[in-house]
């Protein structure tokens, strides 16, 4: 072979450039003039300048890059079963997979069909390649995690759970904050929707503590699977938060349209920190047996990831285009993480309601405390005793601490916004919406339900905003029903028609597990039914009596 | 595991390990599959979109300002017993998707770069690279409109089957049409006066193509999502796209010293025939429907007759580009035949009458 000469000088030959390519691509698109399109989605911001594409790619590279990420993913789950990972893994973390894995893959499908409203909205067709690549992820997101399911579920000692996995999504009231997530993408107006609520908000600042900081957790407990998908889901995500940040930048110099964007990033920041932290939080600090004192607590990742990456770089940086920032919610929302206990407030919560989960949740322990306590000073004080009563009351036949009049807990009121119930006792509101009474957590969630999703905002028609719809208080469906046969209408019994899908602990053993007969003769009820039957002075009294809160009794 | 569980916890976490109520339930059980055992398509698919009527106990919990829920039957005109019956006869999930579409661009890939490199776009005949700027160049705008308009589409569906089976219509058109785009781009690099800026031209245009642009406008204008899909792949496909793809370029091509062009527009053929047997699979549940069955089949024949008119109207016109090529292979009039006869076909499947839009 003569000197010099190399394969890429035999095959190489001129081709068209990146940013030709792109040009061309962006090209098919046209004006029609014979029939026009309906605008179907509505919304009242104005859109006069065409988005740009940041990212130039164009279909011909992306798919079979989308294809050697997915050899990777599904390589990587190969090699995970030849290692013998579910041998090693933690049940204290996969059984919380059960609820992860049956929220995540509707918000995922609910950002693909986003794609049609944005689409159709933005003028020009420059980025229209970008939306078309980001509704391909979504649908990539949404199946490659119905797939990791399906390998929990095929692979790991508890299948059950699992096996009814989107039944289960329909009817849990954990589920419930992963739907207002995913109907919040692609309902009402179609720019707060599908680009500030999902790509300005969830994708940009939230996916960071899901799809980031949740694998590490998953790998310190034995799970190399989590990792592995969510890693590859996020590597898409960057695409995504230019899209959101390019049609962004095309709304956000009219003026016209700051008033409402200063609502949307109110309300989606509030409402996204509301749900996922609550949700997230909880399974990497409750999820987990690793009690390593030097890893990252979620309040320190939400610091590095939300307020210093996002708040600090993204959010901050609008305020040049004259959009009002509001800087005392992230504030707020950052001491409902570090001072008020939010975390905490929503894994207690999510323990009390064992009998209707659909996953297991067992008992912190000794070397859990001291973790605890460690991070988040003061923790053992306030949930020392909550955790030793979870434990005592895991036997079958005890009575939940619900319904057990002997540990002093009070059932939350839900929010009727974010869906989260009011855990920070001390911010609970109420307010009359069209003739009735609602609960909230807090009174930015009351402002969310009152004046953002109203048809009139601060003297501006906004006949484009959704509106809060359905059963939202899920107590309300079992009110007056008795626990057993609302847990048999759930669907959350196992196949021997008897035993609970949900335990309050990780014993694999039917003698230890709990049945119908253990939960009956206990009455749910609907919090909000109650406070809507007293009078206006009951009410005061009643929510000044909330506010003070509850303390768990000392257990002997 | 960890030092927090106690003797009664086995040693592994994995499937088996303990025997105990629900132990061996290692399958999705909340579905009724569409065969005997459940398909990998239909575990991914099958209810990730919620139904008040299955799963969804508090409903919907976000409305559009009249009241219209995040999901809604009314969307379409269509009615039916059970929308969650439809599964894609593709079977596409995710991994499925991408390795199809993977391979369809390495194909083309190799075809257009082995193609250059053996000089062949040089000895294109003359008046076939004009046809190739004009009118394949035009062609790939209706390919880019029929795209967005199921990008568009895939919102509305009452299931997530309905709605993945558009989506991956979409992704197909959307790559055929960046298809044709590029390929045309990098025959511009080896011929030249190869003018890329003449295809939108004669879209826009030239009275050959108006027709078809109107058909295409009238898809993309559609607010009844089944009607889009109805019209693109019922009728527009058979009457129009498969007789200029197939009809013509894939018949022509050689002729004209050219193997580059029918390799890359037989990607699009092959997604055709799959988009096709999703769309019968859909239409035929809809005409057999045990309650609403006659009142779709004459909904179909409505869109058929008001698509298949423009449809028509738009291959008619396009019957000059067949004299254009200086070696002759294909008669317009032939393929015509064709086309009509395939769309007779396709009705017969699904169950309508399709006589008043192509005769007897």
């Amino acid at each position: 072979m003569p000197d010099g000469l190399t394969l890429n000088k035999i095959t190489a030959q001129r081709g068209i450039s990146v940013g030709e390519a792109t040009r061309r691509v962006a090209d098919l698109g046209w004006t029609p003039s014979y029939v026009q399109e309906a605008m179907t989605f509505p919304t009242d911001y104005k859109i006069k300048k065409s988005p740009r594409d940041p990212m130039k790619q164009v279909l011909r590279s992306y798919f079979p890059m989308q294809e050697e990420k997915d050899n990777r993913v599904y390589g990587a789950l190969d090699a995970a079963l030849r290692g013998d990972m579910f041998r090693n893994v933690e049940p204290r973390w996969v059984e919380w997979m059960k609820l992860f894995l049956a929220i995540i893959p509707f918000p995922e499908i609910s950002a693909a069909r986003s794609m049609a409203m944005v689409g159709r909205l933005a003028p020009g067709e420059e980025l229209r390649t970008g939306f078309a690549m980001q509704m391909v992820d979504e649908f990539r997101h949404s199946t490659i995690q119905m797939n990791l399911k399906k390998w929990y579920m095929e692979n790991y000692i508890d299948p059950a759970g699992f096996d009814i996995t989107e039944a289960a999504f329909g009817k849990c009231y954990a589920t419930t904050i992963g739907r207002q997530f995913a109907e919040g993408f692609v309902t009402g107006d179609a720019i707060t929707s599908a680009n500030v609520y999902l790509t300005v908000v969830a994708e940009t600042a939230f996916t960071n503590t899901l799809f980031v900081a949740m694998p590490s957790e998953a790998a310190r407990n034995g799970d190399y699977a989590l990792p592995t998908v969510f890693l590859s889901v996020q590597s898409d995500e960057s695409r995504h938060i230019g899209n959101g940040h390019s049609l962004l930048m095309s709304l956000i110099n009219d003026p016209d349209n700051h008033l409402l964007l200063e609502r949307d990033l109110k309300y989606a920041f509030w409402q996204n920190h509301a749900i996922v932290d609550a949700a997230i939080g909880t399974f990497i600090e409750y999820g987990t047996t690793d009690r390593d004192k030097k890893k990252e607590s979620y309040a320190e990742l939400w610091h590095r990831w939300i307020y210093e990456d996002y708040y600090r770089t993204y959010m901050l940086p609008l305020e040049k285009y004259g959009i009002k920032i509001h800087h005392d919610d992230v504030g707020a929302a950052w001491d409902r993480i570090v001072k008020h206990n939010y975390v905490h407030y929503t894994a207690q919560f999510f323990s009390v309601g064992w009998p209707v989960n659909f996953w297991r949740i067992e008992a912190q322990t000794e070397k859990d405390f001291e973790w605890f306590e460690a991070k988040y000073p003061g923790w053992y004080a306030e949930f020392g005793n909550y955790w030793k009563w979870y434990k005592k009351l895991s036997a079958p036949g005890e009575t939940n601490i619900l319904f057990n009049q002997d540990t002093g807990y009070v059932y939350p009121h839900r929010c009727w916004s974010c869906m989260v119930p009011a855990l920070i006792r001390e911010d609970f509101c109420y307010d009359e919406v069209d003739g009735q009474i609602y609960t909230y957590c807090s009174d930015i969630c009351r402002w969310t339900h009152k004046t953002a999703f109203s048809a009139e905002f601060e003297g501006r028609p906004t006949p484009a905003m959704g509106r809060f719809s359905g059963r939202r208080e899920w107590e309300t469906c079992y009110n007056g029903w008795d626990l057993a046969d609302a847990i048999k209408d759930l669907g959350f019994v196992r196949a021997d028609g008897q035993t609970l899908i949900p335990q309050p602990h990780l014993i694999f053993d039917d003698s230890k597990m709990w049945k119908l007969d253990h939960v009956r003769g206990h009455t749910l009820g609907s919090p909000l039914m109650h406070f809507r039957s007293l009078t206006p002075e009951q009410r005061e009294v009643a929510a000044a009596e909330y506010r003070k809160g509850f303390k768990i009794n000392a257990i002997n | 595991m960890s030092a927090t569980q106690d003797e009664v916890h086995p040693k592994s976490g994995a499937a088996g390990a303990a025997i105990f109520a629900g132990s061996d339930s290692h399958r999705y059980n909340y579905y009724e599959p569409k065969g005997r055992k459940a398909t990998h398509y239909e575990d991914m698919t099958v209810d990730v979109q919620p139904d008040p009527k299955r799963y969804l106990l508090q409903d919907w919990i976000i409305s559009f300002a009249d009241g219209t829920p995040t999901y809604y039957e009314g969307w379409t005109k269509a009615k039916s017993s059970d929308w969650h019956k439809f599964r894609a006869v593709d079977q596409e999930w995710e991994r499925t998707h991408y390795q199809r579409q993977s391979t369809i661009v390495g194909m083309l890939n190799n075809v257009i770069e082995n193609g250059r490199r053996s000089g062949a776009p040089k000895r294109f005949d003359r008046a076939w690279v004009k046809v190739l700027q004009d009118h394949l160049g035009a062609y790939k705008h209706a390919e880019f409109g029929l795209g967005t308009s199921m990008m568009q589409a895939q919102r509305y569906g009452y299931t997530q089957m309905i709605n993945n089976a558009i989506l991956t219509n979409s992704s197909y058109k959307l790559r055929f049409a960046q298809d044709l785009t590029l390929y045309l781009s990098e025959l511009a690099l080896d011929i030249e006066g190869l003018d890329l800026d003449a295809g939108k031209q004669h879209w826009l245009e030239d009275p050959i193509w108006q027709d078809t642009r109107r058909a295409i406008e009238a898809i993309m204008g559609a607010s009844d999502y089944l009607e889009q899909y109805f019209a693109t792949n019922v009728i527009f496909e058979p009457l129009v796209g498969e007789l200029f793809r197939s009809g013509f370029v894939m018949q022509v091509a050689a002729a004209q010293n050219d193997f580059i062009t029918p390799s890359v527009v037989s990607a699009a053929e092959g997604d055709y025939e799959r988009n096709l047997a999703n769309t019968v699979e859909m239409f035929s549940i809809l005409v057999q429907d045990p309650a609403h069955g006659e009142q779709n089949r004459k909904l179909f024949v409505s869109w058929a007759e008001m698509h298949g008119k423009l449809a028509n109207a738009a291959a008619a016109n396009l019957q000059p580009i067949w004299s254009q090529p200086r070696v002759k292979v294909a008669q317009f009039t032939e393929a015509f035949d064709q086309a009509k006869n395939r769309l007779r076909a396709i009705s017969a499947e699904i169950g309508f009458d399709a006589r008043a839009i192509i005769g007897d």
